[in-house]
Order: structure tokens, then sequence, then C-alpha cells
């Protein structure tokens, strides 16, 4: 494995199915929020489970980590070396003229969801973390839909995070339909897989969204 | 006796080759370890070549003047190589596909030779698939083949409109394959400026590595040329800017005899002249013809008005048109000959028919194949009662599916849409069947110097038939040399490495560097180009399709001035020691102004009409063919080569008689 | 037509190199870019100046030698056309236009315009081949029917003339489409399926020796590559790489 990763091809699919797999937890974690809107209850159903389940907390939980922070770094690593590919740049370079910016800026929304990531732990993951294992605070079922709401008391906070589903958006536009060039799969099916990919990039990122301007209005 | 001595073998015809191979000299394994071959020119000839020695174990080194051996221009042939495989079942034989070359090179090539072309065609196709050369197949999985140049069998193999491309790119993955072994040493970016002669035999080369500007010496056991052909003395053609004759004239300086240099093929259906600064012409496959119609106008108020802009070709009547082929030539059309259709354009637009603002291009026109087409293909997809708009729209759809891409080709250049108005086309110098002469071996005059494909003068006589450069250069590299230089070799096994210190070397490079010190210590006064232009002018109006005593007379002297011209006032800027271009075309551009006046000399000694070579003087007087080519076999049925005696005017003929024991000779007749 | 230039001037590979300007007069229509620039050299030779190095050679699209990147483009802003072949109508009197060569790390200049692309050499040399003898004593060419679909494929990518826009366009400066279509080329054909996996892993692993970047599939390569090379083959040689990594 340490000598497949090192070449190009493996990394570039190593970054896809990272990606993919990055993808199915967003949808995951989006029909989870999505009952927010909705039902208070089965919210608290599902957080409950999946915050107190050993199987998600110590086996999912640390996986995810891992494609996380998998996915960032070598995005940094190939990033790097692309731009050393090119020692010398162009004086003028035309790239909107064969590529679309999302395609050609993933380093950038990536930095952006990477910014959100570090909000988005500091807002919920690291007083879970703390709330579980630090203060070994009992457990509460009902305690999840409260604090979800507090959240998005602020509309700063509110909007930083309809922001960085924007950036979402855009990331999910290339990298999702891309990645199923990157392991190969080019076939009569792929013009479907590429519009679903790309329904997906807006739908998904649109819904969290929404359900964070309902949230703040719940208030 | 002629001091030439082509080596044919003894015996029937078809048995040459074969007994030639049994009875030649191998050298063993062990011994071809020790043996360096030089390849000069990495096209399908010497791209096959050099992987085909190599891979029997020489030590090859090979040269380009291109970045890469990939480049080089048999990459631009388009329509396919032929090859006497009767896959269709039509009669096809090797001995029909030799008939057919001689015949098409108007009985001036040397039976033996093109037997043997046509008895290896076949093994060239089977090498190729091996290779993965993807050529176009049926639907049922097998090879495809088309008809092409007017002959009765469809032999032609193709891989769309890039057969030379994939054939190459074939040659040059064998070439890689061998480079990965270390059996080749590539000398890429590097031009060869002189032949090292030790004892009489060829022993090396003087190159240049045009990166660095620095000098070279190689040495070898033996030099193969396949540099190509000398189309680039006319500046203007369909050659590749860089192709040149230098390799072969520095060996036709060194002692190697040049063959039939008049012999030039010029091809009717180019991209005309569009003005001045025009660098190069493109070449429109010749399949157009075979379903574009070739016309002027009649009356020369519609050609005025047409150059003026004031009058569109498609609103020209048919009655108004002069379909000049099909009037002439009822029985092939506009699938006569290359020679023959180039004649043609040019004698109506020196009438003053020419359709451009330059005068010299005619129109080749698609409008009744789309018609024929569109109806066919409603007809076959059950439309009853089609509409016209319907109809073209159909026709176009054939069209574009057999020439798609080389209307877009047209587009791109004429900025004009090939599909709804008639292309223009005007004849232009394509290929050059002239070359250094090699006997049945392929060597030169000069042992040890062989020369294969288009730098030699072998099969094509006087015209090549369309699809035969590729099996020609092919056959010379994979099949020809590989058992001939061995024969040469099998004396060498105990001569050991060539020292390229030695006086020879010495010598040869001090001339190399003369020259080119003398190149860049011109007056300064004009550019290369400038002479080149210059020279092709001269070449084009006085040497071109149509030849006669006056004018190539008053062409040797022009020529002769201005190569002195050029020697005292040529500018080259930039220095010796690093890339420059201008330093490479001047040092091109000197030998074209020496071979351009021995072409002229030899066109002007061969007062008769034969294939490419047509002579004013020398046209049927009466009768059906009154005004057409005229042969004069009696007087000319030989093989010009001429020897080197320092100026080209004071060139020596030597004649190799040309025996035809298994074809009738005969005029070639298209009416 | 007046134009002016900007052109990338540098006098050798170790040499600092830099952008100069130049104005044009009297360019016509109908002449290529490289006629162009005939004139300007001409131009400049006649006022003793050392003229552009760029390389070029057919001049009809096919040789793949010509190079440059025009205006932030490679071979300029026309579609499936070399620079050869592209035309100077598609520019307008007083435009500027940049001229600058293929950059790539595994590119490096030769001299102004001119670039070494030997790199893509050693990726043909570490496989990109079939390993059969030249004797022509293989079987009938017609013993191994392909479908014609495959057969086309086949040579739809066999068409590349390795030019290196797919490098020169790529933000990344990766060689993927060029290495894909002599890939994919052999492994549409039976005869290519023997040395199928030992080919891809030499070639890809040549490939990243030399330098290019990743792909990261912005299909960059594919619109501007002059012989419309189609992303597809990228995808494949990806698969034949994976499979061929599984058998190792």
């Amino acid at each position: 494995m340490g000598g497949l990763i090192k070449s190009s091809i493996a990394r570039k699919v190593a970054m896809a199915l990272s990606g993919l797999f990055l993808v199915f937890f967003l949808l995951q974690h989006f029909t989870i929020n999505f009952t927010s809107i909705f039902s208070a209850d089965i919210f608290n159903e599902l957080s409950h489970f999946m915050g107190t389940n050993p199987l998600v907390q110590f086996v999912l939980q640390p996986v995810l980590i891992f494609g996380v922070v998998f996915h960032f770094v070598m995005g940094f690593v190939l990033e790097i070396k692309n731009k050393n590919a090119r020692a010398i740049k162009y004086a003028k370079y035309n790239g909107g003229a064969n590529a679309s910016w999302m395609s050609r800026n993933m380093i950038y929304s990536g930095l952006v969801i990477l910014a959100f990531l570090g909000l988005h732990f500091y807002d919920f993951w690291v007083p879970e973390i703390v709330h579980k294992y630090v203060e070994f605070a009992p457990e509460d079922p009902t305690r999840y839909y409260p604090e979800l709401l507090h959240k998005f008391e602020s509309p700063i906070r509110t909007g930083l995070y309809a922001l960085s589903f924007v950036f979402l958006a855009l990331h999910l536009w290339h990298g999702f339909a891309s990645s199923f060039q990157s392991v190969g799969f080019n076939n009569k099916y792929s013009v479907a897989a590429t519009k679903f990919a790309k329904a997906f990039a807006i739908v998904i990122p649109v819904g969290f969204i929404i359900i964070a301007i309902v949230l703040h209005l719940n208030h | 006796m002629s001091i030439l001595d082509s080596k044919i073998p003894e015996g029937p015809l078809a048995d040459k080759w074969t007994n030639h191979k049994n009875t030649i000299n191998l050298v063993n394994p062990a011994n071809k370890r020790n043996i360096d071959i030089i390849v000069v020119g990495t096209g399908l000839a010497g791209g096959s070549a050099a992987a085909s020695l190599a891979e029997l174990g020489y030590n090859v080194k090979t040269f380009c003047y291109q970045d890469s051996p990939r480049r080089a221009h048999s990459i631009a042939a388009q329509g396919g190589i032929n090859a006497a495989k009767n896959y269709q079942g039509d009669g096809d034989s090797d001995y029909r596909l030799f008939y057919d070359t001689v015949k098409g090179g108007d009985y001036r090539s040397r039976e033996a030779n093109v037997y043997r072309l046509a008895e290896v065609s076949g093994n060239i196709i089977d090498q190729c698939v091996a290779q993965g050369v993807p050529f176009a197949r049926e639907y049922g999985g097998l090879l495809d083949n088309r008809s092409f140049g007017g002959v009765l069998v469809s032999r032609t193999f193709y891989a769309k409109g890039q057969t030379g491309q994939q054939l190459l790119l074939g040659a040059y993955s064998a070439m890689n394959r061998q480079i990965n072994r270390g059996k080749i040493q590539a000398f890429n970016r590097h031009e060869m400026l002189d032949l090292v002669k030790v004892d009489g035999k060829a022993r090396g080369i003087i190159a240049r590595n045009l990166v660095t500007g620095e000098i070279e010496r190689h040495s070898a056991h033996a030099v193969v040329l396949a540099s190509g052909g000398y189309g680039n003395v006319f500046f203007l053609s369909t050659n590749a800017m860089g192709s040149n004759v230098m390799a072969a004239w520095r060996a036709h300086r060194r002692g190697a005899f040049f063959a039939n240099p008049c012999y030039t093929q010029i091809h009717p259906t180019c991209i005309p002249v569009s003005g001045d600064h025009q660098s190069k012409l493109t070449l429109m496959s010749e399949s157009l013809r075979n379903d574009g119609r070739i016309w002027v106008p009649k009356r020369k108020e519609d050609v005025e008005a047409i150059r003026a802009g004031k009058l569109k070709p498609t609103q020209l009547s048919e009655e108004e048109r002069d379909y000049y082929l099909e009037r002439r030539y009822p029985a092939f059309g506009n699938l006569v000959p290359r020679d023959v259709a180039s004649r043609a354009a040019k004698e109506r637009c020196d009438a003053g028919f020419g359709v451009n603002k330059t005068g010299e291009a005619v129109y080749l026109d698609f409008a009744s194949a789309i018609q024929r087409y569109g109806k066919e293909k409603a007809l076959t997809s059950g439309m009853h009662n089609p509409s016209a708009a319907e109809i073209t729209k159909l026709g176009e759809e054939v069209i574009e599916s057999k020439y798609g891409n080389l209307f877009q080709m047209y587009e791109k250049i004429v900025d004009a849409n090939p599909y709804k108005t008639p292309m223009m086309i005007y004849p232009a110098v394509h290929y050059t069947m002239g070359g250094l002469w090699v006997d049945y071996n392929l060597q030169t005059t000069i042992p040890g110097c062989y020369a294969a494909g288009e730098a030699n003068f072998s099969d094509h006589g006087a015209n090549r038939l369309g699809a035969s450069a590729l099996m020609q250069g092919l056959a010379d590299g994979y099949f020809v040399l590989p058992y001939t230089i061995g024969d040469y070799l099998s004396q060498d096994i105990r001569t050991g490495k060539i020292p390229t210190d030695t006086p020879e070397f010495d010598q040869a490079e001090k001339e190399v560097k003369d020259r080119i010190e003398k190149l860049m210590n011109g007056s300064g006064e004009h550019s290369v180009d400038y002479y080149h232009k210059k020279l092709g002018k001269i070449m084009w109006n006085k040497c071109g399709m149509s030849r006669n005593e006056k004018e190539l007379k008053e062409a040797i002297e022009e020529i002769a001035v201005l190569r002195e011209d050029f020697w005292k006032n040529v500018k080259v800027p930039g220095t010796i020691n690093s890339m420059n271009p201008e330093l490479e075309k001047a040092g091109r551009v000197a030998d074209f102004l020496e071979l351009g006046e021995l072409f002229a000399k030899d066109a002007l000694h061969r007062n008769e009409s034969c294939g490419g070579h047509f002579r004013e003087e020398s046209v049927e007087q009466s009768g059906e063919q009154k005004g057409e080519a005229l042969r004069d076999d009696k007087n000319f049925k030989y093989v010009a080569a001429w020897e080197y005696k320092g100026e080209p005017k004071d060139a020596e003929l030597h004649k190799e008689d040309l025996v035809f024991e298994n074809i009738e000779l005969k005029t070639r007749s298209y009416k | 037509m007046n134009l002016t230039l900007k052109i990338w001037r540098q006098s050798d590979a170790n040499s600092k190199g830099k952008l100069v300007d130049y104005n044009i007069s009297g360019v016509e229509g109908d002449m290529s870019f490289l006629e162009m620039l005939d004139v300007l050299n001409e131009d400049l030779i006649n006022k003793g100046e050392e003229p552009v190095v760029f390389d070029h050679d057919c001049r009809e699209g096919i040789c793949g030698a010509c190079s440059l990147q025009i205006n932030g483009e490679p071979h300029g802003p026309d579609r499936l056309i070399t620079t050869c072949q592209l035309h100077m109508r598609k520019f307008n009197d007083g435009d500027t236009i940049y001229i600058e060569p293929f950059r790539a790390k595994a590119f490096p200049v030769v001299k102004d315009l001119m670039v070494d692309r030997s790199s893509f050499e050693r990726i043909q040399q570490a496989g990109g081949y079939i390993s059969v003898n030249t004797s022509g004593n293989t079987q009938d060419a017609n013993a191994i029917p392909i479908r014609k679909e495959d057969a086309d494929e086949a040579m739809d990518a066999a068409t590349c003339i390795g030019c290196g826009a797919c490098v020169a366009a790529c933000k990344n400066a990766s060689a993927m489409l060029f290495t894909s279509a002599k890939v994919s080329q052999f492994a549409l054909l039976p005869q290519g399926q023997v040395e199928a996996t030992e080919r891809v892993l030499a070639m890809v692993n040549q490939m990243d020796e030399e330098g290019f970047g990743n792909c990261t599939n912005t299909g960059a390569c594919e619109i501007e590559c002059p012989k419309g090379i189609s992303l597809e083959n990228i995808a494949r040689m990806n698969r034949e790489y994976l499979k061929a990594s599984m058998k190792g």
C-alpha cells in the first residue's frame, strides 16, 4: 500500500475514495439534521444514538476523522506538488477558457471548508467530547435539539454557516463528479452519474443552508 | 558498359529476392554486437531500419533534426498504404501491384526492385498490425481497404486520414523498444553535415548538435541515409519546413551518384497559395477526387466576376462550367493520375481561368456528390418524397463521415465552408522520385553508404502511385536493408571499432567548420529565406509542371548566379555555438542551390516526357492522344545517375539501362 | 492589422528570460500564426537582431512540433488545431498577444519559445510499444479480428501528436492525457493485452519521475488538445493502473 500510494494515479484514486466517503458521510449528516426542522424528537433520538453508540463513537468516528484529515493532507500535498510541476508561471494564463472555476480552485474551496470545520468542531464536536469524555456528564437524550437551536441564535454565525455551504457546493460540484473519473468509472452511465453528482452538489448544501435558516428563525 | 552495377540477382523475377536472401552472407549474433550502424533520418524508412537493425543486434545510432523521431514528415501522409494482400478477392496479386507500379512510374523504374517491393508489401501489413497500428476495420473485424490512385483493385490499407502518422508511430514504437534495450542511441536535434569516408568506404558522419552548436564525430561500419526527399528546393511544397537534401547531397559530393533529380511529383489537390507570406502548402488527400468534380468557369467574364467577388461559383449553372478533366479524359475523368491532373489544372490557369486572386486555383466541387449520396441515403433510410433540404442534409452527413477531418482542415485554413461552396485547389510539389542512386541492395555508389525511402531513387520511376510511398519506406527499412546490409557487414567482423581521431575525420570536420564559418561571414545583405524564395520561384516557373529547353537553360544560369550571390551576401544572425535555426536553414539552402541546378540539368538532358517530367518539346503530335505526354523509350529508357565533379554543371552522366523482361512498354492512356 | 506581441525571450536553458514587446504591422488574416512570426523574424534579421526561436516543422497540424502558449492557451484561442493551423483572422487590429513557451518543469526551455519535450520520449520508451520483432514473420494481419468499435476507439487515442498542449493547458502540468492515450490505444487492442500490466506501470512510473503534476480532472487538456483526445482515456488508464497494481 505504501508503494501504491506513491504514484500519481494511486494518490488521485485515494483522493477520490476519501472524497466519496466524505460525500456519503455528508448525506448521513444531512439526513439527521433534516429531521430537526420538523421533529425535535426524532432529531434527539437519532443524535442520542449517534452520540452514544459505541460502534459509531469508537469505530466510525475515528474512521471519519481519518478520512477528513487524509483528504485534506493529501489535498495539500498534491497542491504543492502540482504547483512545483510548473516552476515558472505563465505571464498570461487563460484558465477560464478550458476549465471551470470550481475545478481550478478546489484548494480554495477546500480551505474555506477546512476553516468551517474548525468552527464546526469548536461549536459541536469539542463541547460534545468534553461533555462526554472529560466531564463524564450524565446523558440526557433530549439535550440535542435545544443545543442545536442555541447555536443558530446568532445571525452572523448562521450567515457564516450558509456561506461555508456555498463553498462546499462549489467543491462538490467538481469533486463529486470528478471522483468517478478518478476511479476509472467512465462509460455509458457516466452522463447520468455526473448529473446526479452535480444535483447532489447543489441540493445537499442548499438543504444545509435551509436547515440553518429555519433553525435560526425558529429560535 | 556502364560503371553502374545494379547487382540484380539472376533467375526469374518472382524468385530473385528469395534466391538472393538465400545466398547472401550473414553476420553471427556475437559479431553483430561489435558492429555500429548510423541511420540518418527517422521517418518510415529510417525508423523501421533502425528498429530492425537494432533488433538484429547491431549498435545503432539514429539522427534526426527534429526533437523526436516521431515528427519525421512521413507522419503527414494521409491516404494509405498499398499491399497486395488481395483480402478483397478482387484479383490483386504481387504481380499486379508490381505491374501497376511500373506502369504508373511510366516505365522508368527497375523491374526487380519493384517486384521485391510488391512481394514484401503483404508482410508490412502483418508487421504493422502486430505492432498495434489501428488500421480501419470492417464490421466483421477484418481489415478494410479502399481503392486509390485510379488502379483497378482495392489494396489500400488506411487509418482514417492519418495512415502515415500511425505507421510512423508504429516504427517509432519499435525504435523505442530498442532504445529502452540500449540498442539504439537516438541523437535528436542533430543534423548530419557530412559523410566521412575511410579507404573509400562510408565510415561515419559529422553532425551538429542543434541545441549547443557543437560539431560531433560519429563513426560506424555502415551509414544508412533515410533523410527523405528534396521537394523544398521549390521553397513552397507540401514537405515539412525542415525537410532538406543535405544528408543526401553531402553523400553525393562524397561520391554517391544522384539519380533522376528531375522526377518530381506535383500533387493536384493542395490548398492554393494565398499570398507572399505563404510558408508551405497543405495537401488535401487524393481520396477527395473520388467524389469531387474539378472545374473552372467556361467564360472569362465569369472568372473575372468571381475574382472580383461579384459572382459566387454556386451561381454558375452546369452549362457555364468546364469540367475539364471529364471533358479531356472521359474514361478516367477526375481520377486520372496525379501528373495528368496537375498539368490539366495548370493548362486551364495559364489560359486565364484560375478562380482566385492569384489566378492559380480551380474548383473541387462536392455538390453533385452530396446530392447523389443524399438521395441514396434517403432511399435506404426509407424516406419517401424527401425535400431538397433533407437530401442535402443527408448528403452532407455522408460526405462528412468520409472526409470530415479534411473539410474541417480546409475550413480552418481558407475560412470557407466546403459543404456549401466548392473547394479551391491547385497543384503543389509533393514528392521527389529522384534521389541517391542505389543498387538492388540499396547501396549507393559509396560502399557502406545505403539510401532508403524517398532519399533513394529506386522504385517509383518517373511518377509515384498514391499510397506507395509508405509501402516503399517500410519495405526498405523493415525487410530489405536488414538483409542486404548484413551481406556487406559480413566483411567487417574483424574491423573493430572505427576510430574518430583519424585524418579522415579531422579533414571532414575541418571542411564542415569552414563551411559554417563561410555561411556566417556573408556580407549580410539578404536573409536565407530571401534566397530560398528566389530559388523556389525559378524552380517552379522553369522546372515545374511543364518544362522546355529555353527555360531550363535559363534556370541553370539563374541558379548559378543566385548561388554565387548567396555565398557572398547571405545574412546569418546569431552565433555558431548555440541554437541557431537561421544557420541550419542556410546550410540547407546552400545545398538546394546546388541540387536545383543539377535538377534543371537533368530535366534539360531528358528530352522526353515521362511521368512527372513533362517536356513541352515531347508531346504527341496527332491522333487521339494529341497534346499528351510523349515518352521516348528508344533514347531515354535509362536511369540518369549523376556523378559529382565540382560544380553542378560539370556533373557527369552515367546511364543505367532499364531492362523490361516481364512487362511490355505501353503508352499510358487515360482517354 | 497592427499587433503588439509580448514574446518570451530566453537565450538558453540556463539564462533568465523575459517578455519583450514587439510591434508588427501589415498582418493579414490569411496568414497563419507562424507565418506572422516568420514576418517578424525576417524583420528582426534585417534589423540585425536575433530572430525568435520556436519549434515548427510540418505546418499542417500533424507533426506536433509547434507549441506556443498564445494569450494563455496552448495553440491559441481556436479549437482542434495546432498553432501552425491558427490563422490571424482570429485576431483583431490593435490586439496585444502574449506568446510564451509551453511551461512545465518537465519541459525546460531550450531557447525563446522552444522547449525540451524529451520527457515524453522517455515515457514512450518506458513501455509505449508492443514487443514484437520486426521480422514480418508474425501471423497474418487478418488472423486477429478486432471489433470495429474497438479499432476506431484505439485509433482515436492513437491520433495523439505528442505536442504537449495537454501539459501546457493543465494547471498542474500533468501529462496524464498524453500517457493515457498510448496506454488506451494498446489497452483497446488484443495485441496490447500481453504486456498490459507492465506497460501501464512502467509508463505511469516514468511519467511521475519526470516531474509532471497530478491530474485533478479539470478537463482543460481535452479542450485544448488539437486532436480532441478524450478524457475517457485517462479514466481507462486509471482502471488499467489499478488492475495492474492489484496484479502487482
